[in-house]
């Protein structure tokens, strides 16, 4: 019997989804293979969600600090590295998130411990983690081991677990001070801008129409463009395309764009990373046009179209223009 | 400024229907064409943007095979000053292993910042960079889409989640994971592939790097890969171009969503 620590992400006071995703896939490993739940919470003075937090652990161990409100790379490798050579847990889950992809591999780095990154299951075999990941972007999936260790980190892909609800636990609450020889941070935090705000609220519409790289050229926009104008529509579309300057980054939908809650979401040419159906688990129906007949993006669609998108895009016009 | 950039080559897997290989532990590959990953396309450009502007070098590194090279002669053309290519002959490797060899060549060379990509497009891991800057010792930030030096700091921003970037200040030297779209990457000109093949290009063993049997020991093991069940997933709309137009039309319509 061990420990499973979640590595609690919070923004601007307030708890992160992937943070109750990790709690419960913890909870359903700790009932199943009699581990303890602790969520590690590094945060500012008087953040009122560990009130939220620790009943849903059977600890909750908390450092507060005013230098811990908002991530910091050194620092929190620091704590953590210090509380795990303290409690050696058996597996440390972190968030596959902008942050945690700071922190898992320096911690891996920092503790020896090994780390799997972008996990969408975790399993035990024999005492020892094993985990499901997604390669070449969601096309094929590998089943990953770790080399023997005292303890194992694993970060976990956003939206993998999705919680029912959360049992109830212990909740203990112990505080800690923070450790003496805490180093002085190198990187410094010094504001949040927003990026996604722009003419037009791709989360207000009912309809979708959206592009990703498989459009192929700048100049095919104005068409389709005009095909969601035609249609009533809204035009949003997959990273590449904003990344191109070929769309303000308000049309981005995604994890690092917008999440959207269209009726229906027309998807020509993007090819489904976990980036971008992040951002449509709202979408009423989705329908995928794509030449891959193996594109992730017809796993989550309602229905698919194999086909160049340009048959698609010209046969519509024309239905539509009769 | 000297700038060392970690680059790959990866497979194009897009409109690939992917079998795997006998191992059971890879895809085929023979057929898949290569290219830069996309990642490491806009953290090549970062690199040549800012010695231009600031001075000093920049280096560009591959593990991999002689095919890999590839990588470091578009490098080259588009303005790197140099290359290193580590061999890794038949070591197996994995995230860990290939940021202790890169480290290994990094530690011995003259820098103030290096980057890599967020993620390769193959393993799609996002850990090589990050575990680098460790064994380094070096300040570090992770999807980064702006980098504004400033004396011996810099101004960066880190994307984060839901259209929000955070604005840091981070001390030089340091590594940055690089995030798409922070530049636009140009494209190779003729002259800068003549030039490219004047430019050095060196090759590494593992032997020379000074590594212990421990730092060459993967931490994770691939036991299988595996296509997703078909079973899962969209209904098909089968029929030529003009009846799924209209089988389109009429879900739009039933939606509501179009009148
Ligand atoms: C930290 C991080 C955050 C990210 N955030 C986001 C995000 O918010 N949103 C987002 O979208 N991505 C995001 N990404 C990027 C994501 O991982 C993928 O790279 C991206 O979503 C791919 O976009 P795509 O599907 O348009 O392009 P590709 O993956 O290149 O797919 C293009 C598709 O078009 C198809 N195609 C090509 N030509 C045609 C044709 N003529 N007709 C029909 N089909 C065709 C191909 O078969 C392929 O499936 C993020 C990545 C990282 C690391
Ligand atoms: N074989 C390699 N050679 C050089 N750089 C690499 C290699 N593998 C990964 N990298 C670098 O590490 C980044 C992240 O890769 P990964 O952690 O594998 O997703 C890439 O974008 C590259 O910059």
């Amino acid at each position: 019997m061990g420990d499973i620590f979640v590595v609690v992400e919070h923004r601007k006071g307030e708890v992160r989804d992937i943070t109750y995703e990790m709690l419960f896939k913890a909870g359903q490993l700790c009932r199943e293979y009699s581990h303890n739940l602790t969520a590690v919470i590094l945060a500012g003075h008087d953040e009122s969600f560990l009130d939220d937090i620790a009943p849903k652990a059977d600890r909750g161990i908390v450092y507060e600090d005013e230098s811990l409100k908002h991530f910091n790379g050194d620092l929190y490798r620091d704590i953590l590295k210090g509380l795990i050579e303290e409690h050696r847990p058996f597996l440390t889950l972190a968030g596959h998130t902008s942050w945690g992809m700071d922190l898992g591999p320096a911690l891996s780095a920092k503790t020896g411990y090994p780390l799997a990154t972008d996990c969408v299951d975790i399993l035990v075999e024999n005492d020892r983690p094993v985990v499901i990941r997604q390669i070449f972007s969601g096309k094929v999936f590998s089943r990953v081991s770790f080399k023997e260790s005292e303890g194992y980190l694993v970060s976990v892909r956003p939206g993998s677990f999705l919680p029912e609800d959360i049992e109830a636990r212990k909740g203990e609450v112990i505080k800690n001070e923070l450790p003496a020889d805490l180093p002085v941070p190198r990187k410094n935090f010094v504001e949040f801008v927003d990026t996604a705000a722009g003419d037009v609220d791709i989360s207000q519409a009912d309809l979708l129409v959206s592009i990703g790289r498989g459009i192929g050229d700048e100049d095919n926009i104005e068409e389709l463009k005009n095909l969601a104008n035609t249609m009533g529509g809204t035009l949003s579309c997959s990273r590449p395309i904003v990344d191109k300057n070929w769309l303000p980054k308000y049309h981005q939908v995604g994890t690092s764009g917008k999440s959207v809650k269209p009726k229906v979401y027309l998807a020509f040419g993007i090819s489904g990373a976990f980036q971008h159906v992040a951002g449509i688990t709202a979408a009423g129906t989705v329908i995928a046009v794509n030449k891959d007949k193996k594109a992730p993006i017809f796993r989550v669609a309602d229905y698919g179209v194999v086909d160049d998108l340009f048959n698609v895009v010209n046969a519509l016009k024309e239905k539509l223009n009769a | 400024m000297n700038i060392v950039v970690c680059v790959k080559r990866v497979p194009l897997t897009q409109e690939v229907d992917l079998e795997i290989d006998g191992t059971g532990k890879d895809v085929k590959k023979d057929a898949l064409a290569y290219v830069v990953n996309d990642w490491d396309n806009y953290a090549i450009e970062e690199a040549v943007l800012l010695q231009e502007k600031f001075g000093g070098t920049a280096t560009a590194i591959t593990i991999g095979t002689e095919d890999d090279e590839e990588v470091l002669r578009r490098a080259l053309a588009v303005g790197a000053d140099r290359a290193i290519r580590i061999d890794p002959g038949d070591l197996e490797l994995d995230g860990f292993v290939i940021s202790k060899l890169l480290a290994g060549v990094i530690k011995d060379l003259e820098y103030d910042l290096v980057l890599t990509g967020v993620q390769a497009d193959d393993d799609n891991c996002g850990m090589v960079g990050i575990m680098l800057a460790e064994h380094l010792g070096l300040s570090h930030a992770a999807v980064v889409t702006g980098v504004e030096p400033e004396g011996d700091e810099a101004t960066i921003k880190v994307e984060l989640e839901g259209g929000m970037d955070e604005v840091s200040k981070i001390p030089f030297p340091a590594l940055l994971s690089i995030q798409t779209g922070i530049n636009e990457p140009r494209y190779v000109s003729i002259m800068g592939i003549r030039k490219a093949g004047k430019k050095e290009l060196k090759v590494l063993e593992v032997a020379d790097l000074n590594l212990t049997e421990d730092d060459l020991t993967p931490r994770t093991v691939v036991e299988e890969v595996f296509l997703p069940p078909e079973t899962e997933g969209a209904e098909i709309i089968e029929g030529d171009a003009s009846t799924v137009a209209e089988e389109i039309i009429r879900i739009l319509t039933e939606k509501g969503v179009m009148v």
